[in-house]
């Protein structure tokens, strides 16, 4: 039988990490971040290298000593997103490496970007560096990029006491006991149902009420595919329903039979819920549903 | 009607899903700049200015036109909102226009905007309030039984809406401010899309858009550049529940529209204008308001359109622009079609130039088809 190969975790790590000396063009750049500031050199073409390199990678000539300063914000050329990050990654939490291009630079700065999500994060991204609080002229005292702020929620809530109409109130009382009540205009003798104490054809008064049957006409409807908290399930219909005797019609749901049966002209009847679930509420009437009597010629 | 009142400016933003780019105040003052310098004038020309946009409750800024102020160059200077539902845009014009026509002022601002992307529009139109059972879903929840209620008063073939949704979203194709330009479009596909509020599918209702208009209005001496005239204007409203109220055929948009016939000295809309631009959110409101504004006998509304007359080539083009259907940033929709109206009479509107087009009709409608708004604008002082 052959025994279990030997296995030993190792880290090769110089103790303290390996010194490095900078020379004169990557310590200026480290010297001005840690003053906060980011800089980059001008190559003898005129182009703006950032991070700055001792010699031009296109000419291989030494790259000038002009120095200017670009960013802080930059524009994201590319990104890569990191979904599980690693123990010595700058963020513990999924972010991008991206290429940075820093206003002003001729080239792009690779660095991470806290933007929760990659598709936070298309080419073309304003970002700029979130700083460390102590700095110490190293590449990290960029904690990281973040993009812009582009958009802010602003939550708007405003409280009401709502109090109900005496006629709304008288209405829903009916509505309780299992009555529908509306009301006759003297004036111009239309009813209108629910109950209300104007008329809004005429404007005026209305004194009587006229209790009216719980049966009716659908005059039109509108078949819902989308949902509705309200309605049972989708589709529903949501139907003008003109109660018997009523000269305005009542929206209302229509229900017990396939949406695509109803009819404009079709007869139908309020269907309770049981009377000691009864609220002062519409909620008590579940929806109309046909009575099964021929329909009526619009 | 009071003092002669010209339109010498007109601005637009590219409707659009989302402006990321700008706040609100940006939005609007991108507009406004280009009504500005189409007039050849600036904000110091201003002698007031007038906004309007939707229900506050859309973007949830409460009076915007305070916030507005200064992004439209109104410090110091007289400015309102005006608010009246989806018509707003138009009513905003028209109080605009009542503005000079009074003579109260020589240049006024008139300005109209809706951000969709950040407004909650369908949640606002439909806040489920205590004793209330309110059975409306959104708008199309609201129209569609009206648009079933029309079919079956007039017997119109299915297909009438389709075409409508067609022939707007291929005028689109030629207006480089359309939020909905989808090349290709046909038949086949807006009838392969869902029914949402049946009988209304999806490609039969219109997008949601960002976007703001403005319109630079001008008494006869303080006219710069190229003017339309306005010929008539006239707004009226009814309630939403009323016995006998025709949900279908609006009375309150009969009689807008014999106001603004009158003023005009129009006595056949189909023969005497040459382009409208109609408020039609909802493809079947095209035959529908061919009826309410008299363009074609009660009934009849769909078989004008199914012939071509409102097409591009027809005898009287409907919606050049692409209209509702293809771009509406809801509180600005109304003031598109007037502006709209006003390129066309001012021989300004590029590709969708309607060929000699001297009069046209801006129209607008709002609530429950309870609120309209239009004006007819022309080549010639009135």
């Amino acid at each position: 039988m052959p025994s279990d190969p030997l296995t030993a975790d190792h880290v090769l790590e110089f103790p303290g990490g390996y010194t490095r000396t900078t020379g004169p063009v990557i310590g200026r750049f480290l010297t001005e971040l840690r003053d906060g500031r980011l800089m980059g050199v001008r190559t003898a073409e005129g182009r703006t290298l950032v991070p700055p390199l001792e010699y031009d990678p296109a000419t291989g000539e030494p790259v000038t000593d002009e120095w200017v300063e670009v960013g802080p914000a930059g524009t994201v050329t590319a990104s890569a997103w990191v979904h599980e990050p690693r123990e010595n990654h700058p963020l513990d939490r999924p972010f991008a490496w991206a290429l940075i291009r820093l206003d002003g630079a001729d080239t792009a700065l690779v660095h991470a970007v806290d933007a929760g999500s990659p598709k936070a994060l298309p080419p073309g991204t304003r970002v700029r560096p979130v700083w460390r609080a102590e700095r110490r002229g190293h590449i990290t005292d960029i904690s990281h990029f973040a993009p812009e702020v582009t958009k802010i929620v602003s939550p708007v809530s405003t409280r009401y006491r709502l109090t109900a109409s005496p006629s709304l109130t008288r209405f829903l009382e009916g509505v309780r006991d299992g009555v529908l009540i509306g009301c006759r205009c003297a004036t111009c003798e239309k009813v209108y149902v629910p109950y209300r104490l104007t008329c809004p054809e005429c404007g005026n008064p209305i004194a009587g009420e006229v209790t009216l049957p719980d049966t009716g006409t659908v005059t039109t409807f509108a078949i819902n595919n989308l949902p509705d908290p309200r309605a049972p399930e989708v589709p529903f219909v949501s139907a003008y329903i003109l109660l018997d005797g009523a000269d305005i019609p009542l929206i209302a749901l229509v229900g017990g039979v396939p949406a695509h049966q109803v009819r404009q002209g079709m007869r139908v009847r309020a269907e309770w819920v049981p009377a000691e679930e009864r609220t002062l509420s519409m909620t008590n009437i579940r929806w109309f549903t046909p009575t099964g009597e021929p329909d009526v010629e619009l | 009607m009071g003092n002669r009142c010209a339109v010498i400016g007109v601005g637009q933003t590219h409707y659009t899903t989302k402006r990321m780019d700008v706040s609100i105040a940006g939005l609007v003052r991108e507009a406004a700049l280009r009504a500005l310098e189409d007039a050849g004038l600036t904000f110091k020309d201003i002698d007031a200015v007038v906004i309007g946009k939707a229900p506050d409750l859309f973007e949830g800024v409460m009076m915007p036109e305070s916030y507005l102020a200064d992004a439209l160059g109104a410090a110091g200077k007289p400015m309102m909102r005006v608010h009246t539902a989806g018509s707003v845009g138009g009513s905003t014009a028209l109080v605009g226009a009542s503005l000079i026509q009074a003579g109260v002022h020589e240049r006024v601002l008139v300005v109209a905007f809706e951000k969709q992307s950040e407004s909650n529009a369908t949640w606002a139109l439909s806040t489920h309030l205590p004793f209330n059972a309110s059975l409306v879903v959104g708008a199309g929840g609201y129209f569609a039984p009206h648009i079933r209620e029309y079919m079956r008063r007039t017997g119109a073939p299915d297909h009438i809406g389709t075409l409508v949704a067609v022939k707007d979203r291929q005028n689109a194709l030629k207006n480089p401010y359309a939020h909905l330009r989808i090349p290709g479009i046909s038949r086949e596909m807006v009838e392969s899309t869902p029914m949402l509020w049946e009988p209304i599918r999806y490609l039969e209702t219109c997008p949601s858009s960002d976007g703001a208009c403005a319109v630079v209005l001008s008494s006869e001496q303080a006219v710069t550049g190229r003017p339309a005239w306005v010929h008539g204007t006239a707004m009226r409203s009814e309630p939403i529940f009323r016995a006998g109220r025709d949900t279908v055929n609006p009375q309150g948009g009969k009689d807008c529209a014999a106001d603004v016939y009158r003023q005009a000295g129009i006595a056949d809309p189909r023969r005497d204008l040459d382009v409208a631009e109609i408020y039609v959110p909802f493809s079947w409101y095209e035959p529908m308001w061919l009826e309410n504004l008299g363009f074609a006998a009660e009934g009849e509304g769909w078989k004008l359109t199914e012939s071509g007359a409102t097409a591009l080539d027809g005898d009287i083009p409907w919606n050049a622009s692409g209209g509702v259907l293809s771009s509406n940033p809801i509180g600005a929709s109304g003031l598109i079609r007037f502006a709209e109206a006003a390129l066309q009479v001012r021989g300004m509107a590029g590709e969708h130039q309607v060929d000699g087009a001297r009069r046209a009709l801006g129209h607008a409608y709002g609530g429950g088809a309870q609120f309209f708004a239009m004006w007819i604008v022309g080549t010639d002082k009135p």
